[in-house]
């Protein structure tokens, strides 16, 4: 299950939901990202997310499918906000429900790391100095390698 | 007439989201329509600088057609 909308999202609602749709799961492991209240030792008051709908669900749905095969999920959950959103908000929600734990981490993390380097979201900070573009980092792409 | 989109940072690099524009003739596939708005905004020839034709990545050298959604992606930042 894949979702991408600007409408905030409760973390915890989706987890039980998840949890009560996957059938037979012996572990489910699941990460939250929320938009951080300073970059750079600058305080942000807004962070804006631009995608591009038709390709941006494409590949996340990609994404999870991939993690899927890869390491053998009962199911996957992919929640993805966009628009404008304040420190503390929630912006990304990611679940695994696999036979055994390893599976559910390790899937948590891959999604992840593909999500920060490939999927197509545009994150802009807006603060007291003004705004600015974020691109993926170095270490993002580097932890992305690590699944190759 | 073709759609062509500027995503994140590019919109204010080219100053507009959108442009519609007829394909001038030797416009035949993504790579040379870099070249050609490339002249106009030299940002958009940067390799890191991904075209979606139709929402598909990796659009090679697929004729492109009137009608066509073509679209400018930067490197993404999501997550």
């Amino acid at each position: 299950m894949i979702r991408v909308h600007a409408e905030p999202f409760d973390a915890g609602g989706e987890l039980a939901a998840f949890a009560a749709r996957v059938e037979g799961a012996g572990a489910i492991a699941s990460f939250l990202g929320l938009v951080r209240g300073e970059s750079g030792g600058a305080d942000v008051s807004v962070l804006e997310l631009e995608h591009y709908p038709p390709l941006t669900e494409r590949t996340v749905a990609a994404i999870g499918e991939d993690a899927r095969d890869r390491f053998a999920l009962i199911g996957f959950a992919i929640v993805h906000r966009t628009g404008a959103l304040a420190p503390g908000e929630p912006i990304v929600f990611v679940a695994a429900a696999a036979a055994h734990r390893r599976a559910a981490f390790e899937a948590v993390d891959y999604m992840m790391d593909r999500l920060k380097t490939e999927a197509p979201f545009w994150k802009r900070e807006h603060g007291a100095n003004g705004s600015r573009w974020i691109e993926a980092r170095d270490e993002d792409l580097r932890d992305r390698a690590r699944w190759a | 007439m073709a759609t062509i989109l500027f995503l994140g940072r590019l919109r204010e690099t080219v100053g507009t989201g959108v442009l519609d524009v007829t394909l001038p003739e030797g416009v035949r596939d993504a790579e040379s329509l870099r070249d050609w708005l490339g002249r106009d905004h030299p940002a958009l020839r940067e390799p890191s600088i991904r075209i979606a034709v139709n929402a598909e990545l990796h659009p090679g050298s697929a004729p492109l057609a009137e009608r066509d959604e073509i679209a400018f992606l930067p490197p993404v930042s999501g997550g």
